[in-house]
């Protein structure tokens, strides 16, 4: 093999397959401290620890979520986390059968010399993060790394350097026990049209299986959590039908069948749009050898987010919109959803935010 | 889209798909005259034009092969060549639904500084000469590179040397209208064991991709060549099962679902064993979103050859010979075939010769 041989080989190969799951997909819910708190200003609420751990706990105690999700990425903190009955949440999802994951990049940095493109930081004592994060019941992880587009952009090196980043975090993770979700996020901002956002994700994505290749990454072992490809945010929308076609062509031309699941980022859509999309891909009649699902932070959260409000009274009714959004998306994984999902407060609000930084 | 959309796009994907359709493979008929000099040799026939005609007349002719046959690479020299009752030898294969093709490249040169490895020339004027190909009625075309497995190779410089080399023929292919089958062929010479050379495969296949990626290829008009992956030919034989699992899983790490087809060149290997390992690779139940067939040049006409001896009075017997080999594959490329197509020794015969050259 090219792959390295590492003795967590087998559980690699079990976790990402079970992360796979139809029918499942992932709650982003990795917020750093910095981004809760935008969040959580929102919606007039203090970001302070029982808060974070408040909303957190809300998300997983809700009743008839857990069976939609396979995984959950949590921030350090929340890893270390118990809910207010004294149950570690890392047990708590565990025992669910949601596999526990942990963000583990440590942001983006500016690229000298180029139009602020950037490089994701993180590599330093990854390995030895890896095992404490292992231990401490972590099973996957996740680093994103972000490109943008534009006329000069992405450049030659800020391909290769978010590509090599990525592969050098994947394997030591690998090392370490821990699934690597890959995620080369091309932003959405600009006035570019559908087929431009294709072009570049196509080189993205074969410059990142090169790599992944180059250090010996076990592709089964690992999942890939990608931008889907749709217009530029200031160009005219586009059908889901048409964001499936492209975005679906786009991996069939770059990602290897070896790759168990694909766990799409939503980017700045609105949770319905999010929703669509997805069910639109898994719809589409053509060659899928890896399952399509979801990995989606604000468009699994926000509407739960503005009925929560922060306020106890407010959670089972906030529960109640999270439930509907999982449902709607698990129900995308396999092509069922119907359009019919409750709208919560805010479902078909665009979540886009210029420039994006977690 | 990152791949270039010619004129040719609709044509080329069509071809490309018809070539892989189950059931059907590819004949390499394409000996340079210096190479069927060698197998004339070894059956006592001379190297004159008049018998180069007759050996292919004889193939072409063989009843009930047509079903067997997508394709057929040809020699330049047998493009322009006709049957004895004067009907080209391209319309016939037309019109029996057997897609000619064309050797473009111009043999294997060494690399300086290198121990012994090569690159592939060509690439001069190629464009006009693929112009040519297609009025004459070529539809694809095939382009070897070939690599060595040893203490130090392949060399970075190789790969990528024989990597680009595939890329630039291939997308001046498109360019003019021919699928163009792209193959690294990493040789089996040699004492290394099986994992040696899935390694290598796995590392030369990313690199091509990488830069068929680079070139804008359109990979849904592409079809790949490449070796099985087996021990060394100085090594231990081992099962067609094995051969199969390390093949395919090969193939599912590097080779992306948007590749119609892979038709596999049979190296070394007798007419039985490349038979079987391609019947074993279709049995394997694990998702291959490409189709699995042959490429066969020796593997298919191996004991034809020895049952015509260049006899007239052979043309049957060697027609018969040639059916069963056909078949067999045919029946491979379903995962149906069950062994033993003919008694006659010749078919387990090893074909393979060190450091061969076409």
């Amino acid at each position: 093999m090219s792959c390295f041989t590492t003795k967590f080989a087998d559980e690699l190969i079990a976790n990402a397959a079970y992360i796979g799951t139809p029918g499942k997909g992932i709650l982003a819910a990795d917020e750093s401290t910095g981004t809760i708190g935008k969040r959580l200003a929102s919606i007039n609420v203090e970001n302070v620890e029982s808060n974070r751990r408040a909303l957190r706990e809300l998300l997983f105690t809700t009743p008839g979520a857990l069976p939609c999700l396979s995984g959950v990425i949590l921030f350090e903190e929340t890893l270390y986390q118990k809910s207010s009955n004294g149950t570690p949440f890392v047990e708590m999802l565990k025992s669910a059968g949601v596999l526990p994951g942990i963000k583990v990049d440590k942001g983006t940095v500016e690229l000298a010399g180029t139009n602020g493109e950037t490089t994701t930081q993180g590599l330093d004592g990854l390995g030895e993060r890896c095992k404490k994060y292992y231990e401490a019941g972590a099973r996957f992880a996740k680093w994103r790394a972000v490109l943008k587009i534009g006329k000069n952009e992405p450049s030659e090196l800020a391909i290769h350097e978010n590509a090599y980043g990525l592969a050098r975090y994947a394997v030591i993770c690998q090392e370490n026990g821990l699934v690597p979700i890959v995620e080369p996020e091309i932003l959405v901002d600009g006035s570019h049209d559908i087929h431009k956002c294709a072009a570049v994700t196509e080189r993205v994505l074969a410059a990142c299986y090169k790599a992944l290749s180059d250090h010996h990454v076990l592709l089964e072992g690992t999942l890939l959590k990608p931008n889907m490809v749709t217009p530029g945010s200031e160009s005219a929308k586009v059908a889901p039908e048409v964001i499936a076609e492209h975005t679906v062509r786009a991996l069939q031309r770059t990602v290897p069948a070896a790759v168990p699941a694909i766990v799409f980022l939503s980017g700045g859509q609105s949770e319905e749009e999010a929703t669509r999309n997805l069910n639109a891909m898994n719809q589409l009649k053509t060659k899928k050898p890896w399952s399509l699902s979801f990995s989606f932070g604000r468009a699994l959260q926000q509407s739960t987010l503005k009925t929560w409000g922060g306020k106890e009274e407010n959670v089972k009714k906030a529960q109640e919109a999270f439930l509907v959004r999982c449902k709607a998306n698990s129900e995308a994984t396999l092509g069922a959803y119907k359009g019919d999902a409750k709208l919560g407060e805010g479902a078909a609000e665009s979540l886009h935010v210029k420039d994006y930084k977690y | 889209m990152s791949a270039f959309v010619g004129k040719y796009a609709d044509e080329l994907i069509k071809t490309a798909k018809y070539i892989a359709t189950p059931g059907k493979g590819i004949l390499a008929a394409d000996e340079s005259t210096g190479t069927i000099g060698k197998r004339f040799a070894s059956i006592n026939v001379e190297n004159i034009e008049s018998n180069r005609q007759a050996l292919r007349e004889l193939l072409f002719t063989s009843p009930g092969t047509v079903p067997c046959l997508s394709g057929v690479i040809l020699f330049e020299e047998t493009l322009y060549q006709k049957t004895s009752d004067g009907k080209p030898f391209v319309d016939l294969l037309m019109e029996n639904g057997v897609i000619p093709g064309i050797k473009v490249d111009k043999g294997v040169v060494d690399l300086a500084g290198t121990n012994g490895e090569t690159t592939t020339q060509g690439l001069d004027s190629l464009g006009a000469r693929c112009q040519e190909y297609y009025k004459a009625g070529a539809r694809f075309a095939k382009w070897r590179a070939v690599l060595k497995i040893g203490a130090t190779e392949p060399s970075e410089l190789s790969i990528q040397e024989n990597a680009k080399g595939l890329a630039r023929y291939a997308i001046i292919c498109q360019e003019n209208g021919l699928v163009p089958i792209v193959e690294p062929e990493v040789l089996t010479d040699g004492s290394h064991d099986i994992k040696k050379c899935a390694a290598v495969t796995e590392t030369v296949l990313a690199a091509v991709y990488k830069a068929l990626n680079d070139h804008h290829v359109l990979l849904e008009g592409t079809l790949l060549k490449p070796n099985m992956v087996t021990p060394g030919s100085d090594s231990p034989k081992v099962a067609p099962e094995v051969i199969a699992e390390y093949t395919v899983t090969a193939l599912r790490r590097t080779v992306p679902p948007a590749v119609p087809g892979i038709v596999f060149l049979s190296g070394g290997q007798s007419e039985e064993e490349a038979t079987l390992n391609l019947n074993a690779m279709n049995k394997l139940d694990v998702l291959k979103p490409w189709t699995l067939t042959f490429s066969f040049g020796r593997a298919l006409q191996q004991s034809t050859l020895k049952a015509w001896a260049g006899k007239t009075e052979n043309v049957g017997k060697a027609q018969a010979t040639f059916l069963t080999r056909c078949k067999a594959n045919s029946d491979a490329t379903l995962g149906k075939y069950t062994g033993g197509a003919s008694g006659d020794s010749a078919a387990s015969e090893s074909l393979y010769v060190k450091g061969y050259k076409y």
